[in-house]
């Protein structure tokens, strides 16, 4: 394997592995904080035991991720010195400030998942809101960082250098409200609808059980309420694209020529030799809509950038679809479970749905992981858009396929054991 | 001295300090962990994870700023370091990556003898590891073989001489040392079992000898190994009364812990790990990675520095309160037979 393509494997499959243990970081203190809160409100012991058994394997979940993003910072330096070197002073405000966001949930956490008979009640449920907030301003600050790789701004280049730099105006590139918004719903929903996916299949085999009821109940508010907010923070993205990113857009959309009144593309066969794309389901119109709100805007098609600097289209394509169709399932779930919730007012556990919502269980994570395909792979061939490439910045380290197949052979054991011991935590209680 | 570079070089080296009196000690965990021997090894494993268990995460933070004051303010030394010690790095980050797992996975799996014994044997293996690595690149970086450009932060390097040496890895088990001698005075004040407390002495009396003997070692070894630190250690005008000081704490640290003065050991023995990261820092200074880059030649603009100082202190003004709320739930009371893991 070629030695830059081993380094972005390795960079890929880091980030794939710690995105999720960062968003159940984000998400799970929601559920907690929920549950504890109506305990605290109700006296219903049941709320309690609740929040007590999602603090378990949250801890799991939390080591995981604190240790895999260590990685990932090392990681920066390690395979890519060329760009942090440049990079790094630029994009150093979010960083620090996502260590202190970081010191924030560790601390709170400690206190949380180890304090429940050391501290008052109401301290504890007090550190969960500080973890909760904590975990979210992570996500938010580190996704800035990511967001002026897209939309670099805040400083000048002179002789191959950045100069003048203004960290701040940065940190607020022109990317950073999108994506941190809509990284942070998909924390929400992806992990709201795992949970009422895994309760959901035992409430199968146990409608009465009162806690997997209070369970599914907040989960699936949860995940319900944030699929349906997620298409509109999608939207928002994609019209920054439109303006900041046409060749990322073009690929999503396997747009080869530029064209008024684009049309959205389902499925389709993306032939980039003959620069066309086959077998597509058009939506007459809706991109140029969608992205601009004129049926007759234009689009930029692909053939407007030298192929040199288009993206892979075939993989932004698919993984696009892949996002909006896990989006879509979500969607239809929530309408559904509120349209049932309000008809036979209570808690909609028809077993047909309850089977429905177990078939979501892995969707909102398969959708994030296929939303930073987009991002990533749809950034290519440059690390900083219009800076530099990717190929520029890797480093001269030789043989980088060794630490690829070290960390691929850890995070694959580490998975498995992750896997062992959530199942251990759910069933044992069974 | 003004110059914003060094404050947050300050910063960094207060916050590799702190890394090591708490991270270190956890690390230290892990060793006694390895080590836990006789009647009473059961016993010692539970006082270690009860001790690591709510605090190792917040601890560990620390690392994470040090990385990234690194890469925000002297981003060609953090290019350079990245390159160079790629493969002592790498090693160090599976130790990071499977103390921690193994850590929690023991609490969470099933609690069979043999899982139990089997995590706990990763467990400490890595928390050997890690601070072994660490100390490696902390050699590698003070002993004037990595040559970097200072513009670019490029490096001519063949990726394995300038830690593969014996100087990094006599610092490396230096710290190793350090991290044992931590952990063994602190878990002598986590038990109130007095056949424990002895156990445990008897541990630092050992390492605290070891932390001597590495010590004196590393300095030999730093004529050939590291000359400009040694230059920086032997020959200004402070290293004699500060090698004395030094000295003077560690002994009164042996003998607090001889006369079982506990409370007095635990405030000598991070005295001297403090004096110890001190001279160290102030025998590299004003090197970030000797012999090339200097904290002024690599450090970027005051418009980066400034905001990255306040953020520093706004930090401190949360960070500090809270970290003393943990440590006061945690480590103030006697109250240790309550339910640990909710
Ligand atoms: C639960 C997960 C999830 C779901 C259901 C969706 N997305 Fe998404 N999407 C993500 C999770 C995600 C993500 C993983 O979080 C990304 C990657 C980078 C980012 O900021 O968010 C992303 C990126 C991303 C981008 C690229 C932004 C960029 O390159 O900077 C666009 C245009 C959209 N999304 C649009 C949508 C639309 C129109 C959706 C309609 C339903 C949608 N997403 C559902
Ligand atoms: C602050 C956040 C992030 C930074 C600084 C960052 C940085 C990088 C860098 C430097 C590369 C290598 C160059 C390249 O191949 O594009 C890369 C690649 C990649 N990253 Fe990100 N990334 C971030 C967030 C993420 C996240 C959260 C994910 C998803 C889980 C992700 C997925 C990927 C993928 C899939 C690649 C490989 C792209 C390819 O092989 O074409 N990134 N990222
Ligand atoms: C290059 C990219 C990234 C780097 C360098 C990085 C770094 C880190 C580090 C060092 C930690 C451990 C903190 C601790 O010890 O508690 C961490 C945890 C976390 N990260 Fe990342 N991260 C990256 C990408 C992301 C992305 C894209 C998200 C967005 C969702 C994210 C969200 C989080 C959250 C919420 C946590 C805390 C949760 C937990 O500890 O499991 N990170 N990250």
């Amino acid at each position: 394997m070629e030695n830059l393509l081993a380094a972005r494997a390795q960079m890929a499959m880091s980030l794939a592995f710690h995105i999720i243990f960062a968003s159940i970081g984000i998400a799970m203190p929601l559920l907690m904080v929920i549950a504890e809160g109506l305990w605290l409100k109700t006296k219903d012991e049941t709320y309690l035991t609740l929040a007590k058994r999602w603090s378990k394997g949250t801890a799991i979940m939390f080591a995981v991720g604190a240790v895999s993003g260590t990685v990932l910072s090392f990681e920066l330096g390690l395979l890519w010195p060329t760009f942090m070197a440049y990079a790094g002073p630029i994009i150093g405000m979010p960083f620090s400030l996502e260590g202190l966001a970081f010191f924030i949930e560790a601390i709170f956490l400690g206190i949380y998942l180890y304090g429940w008979n050391r501290v008052p009640k109401t301290v504890h449920w007090f550190a969960g809101m500080m973890v909760l907030l904590g975990g979210m301003l992570s996500g938010i600050f580190v996704v800035t960082a990511n967001a002026w790789m897209n939309t670099p701004t805040g400083f000048q280049i002179e002789a191959g250098k950045a100069i003048n730099i203004d960290p701040v105006a940065a940190m607020l590139n022109p990317s950073s409200f999108s994506q941190a918004l809509h990284m942070t719903i998909a924390a929400f929903l992806a992990v709201g609808f795992a949970v009422a996916g895994i309760h959901a299949y035992f409430l199968r085999r146990d409608p009465h059980n009162a806690f997997h009821r209070k369970a599914f109940a907040i989960a699936l508010s949860v995940g319900g309420f944030f699929a349906i907010l997620q298409p509109i923070s999608g939207d928002i993205s994609a019209k920054r694209l439109a303006k900041h990113q046409p060749v990322k857009l073009a690929a999503m959309e396997a747009q080869w020529e530029t064209e008024r009144g684009a049309p959205i593309r389902i499925g389709g066969i993306p032939d980039e030799d003959n620069e066309v794309t086959r077998y597509a389901i058009e939506i007459p119109k809706a991109l140029s809509f969608l992205t601009h709100f004129d049926i007759n805007a234009e689009i930029k098609g692909l053939k407007e950038f030298p192929p040199e600097d288009r993206p892979p289209v075939a993989i932004v394509h698919y993984a696009f679809q892949i996002m909006v169709g896990c989006g879509f399932v979500m969607i239809i779930a929530g309408i559904i479970g509120g349209w049932l919730t309000w008809r036979r007012k209570g808690l909609p556990i028809n077993s047909w749905y309850l089977r429905f919502i177990t078939f979501c269980t892995p969707l909102g994570f398969i959708a994030i992981e296929a939303g930073w395909t987009v991002t990533e792979v749809g950034r290519q061939p440059w690390v900083i858009y219009n800076i530099m490439r990717t190929a520029d910045a890797v480093t001269p380290m030789p043989h980088l396929i060794v630490p690829f197949i070290g960390f691929t052979v850890l995070y694959i054991f580490l998975s498995i054991i992750v896997v062992i011991l959530l199942r251990r935590q759910i069933f044992i209680y069974e | 001295m003004f110059n914003l570079e060094y404050w947050i070089a300050g910063v960094m080296l207060i916050s590799l300090i702190v890394y090591m009196l708490t991270g270190g000690a956890d690390f230290g965990g892990g060793i006694w962990d390895l080590f836990a021997t006789g009647r009473r090894a059961k016993d010692q494993r539970e006082i270690i994870t009860h001790a690591l268990a709510p605090i190792w995460e917040a601890n560990h933070v620390w690392l994470i700023v040090i990385v990234v004051l690194l890469f925000v303010a002297f981003p060609v030394a953090f290019a350079t370091i990245g390159t160079a010690l790629h493969i002592p790095l790498t090693l160090m980050l599976f130790g990071i990556v499977l103390r921690g797992t193994a850590f929690v996975f023991r609490t969470y799996d099933d609690q069979s003898e043999t899982t139990h014994l089997r995590w706990s044997r990763l467990f400490a293996i890595a928390s050997i590891i890690t601070p072994i690595m660490l100390g490696v690149t902390l050699g590698a970086v003070a002993s004037g073989t990595i040559h970097a450009n200072v513009e670019t932060g490029i490096v001519e390097t063949d990726f394995i001489s300038s830690w593969f040496a014996l100087f990094p890895f006599a610092i490396g088990v230096f710290t190793l040392t350090l991290c044992a001698l931590l952990a063994a005075v602190y878990l002598t004040l986590e038990t109130d079992n007095p056949e424990l407390q002895e156990d445990f002495r008897l541990r630092a009396l050992i390492t605290a000898i070891c932390v001597g003997i590495m010590a004196g070692v590393s300095f030999l070894l730093s004529a050939e190994g590291a000359p400009s630190i040694r230059k920086g250690l032997g020959n200004s005008i402070w290293s004699m009364p500060f090698h004395l000081l030094t000295g003077a704490v560690a002994i009164w640290a042996i003998w607090a812990i001889w006369k079982r003065h506990y409370p007095l050991a635990r405030v000598l023995v991070p005295i001297q790990v403090t004096l110890i990261i001190f001279g160290w820092g102030f025998a590299q200074f004003p090197y970030i990675v000797t012999p090339n880059l200097t904290f002024s030649n690599t450090a970027v603009s005051n418009s980066v520095l400034r905001p990255v100082l306040i953020i520093v202190v706004i930090g401190a003004v949360i960070v500090v309160p809270a970290f003393w709320y943990l440590y006061a739930v945690f480590k103030g009371r006697d109250d240790r037979d309550s339910d640990t893991t909710g």
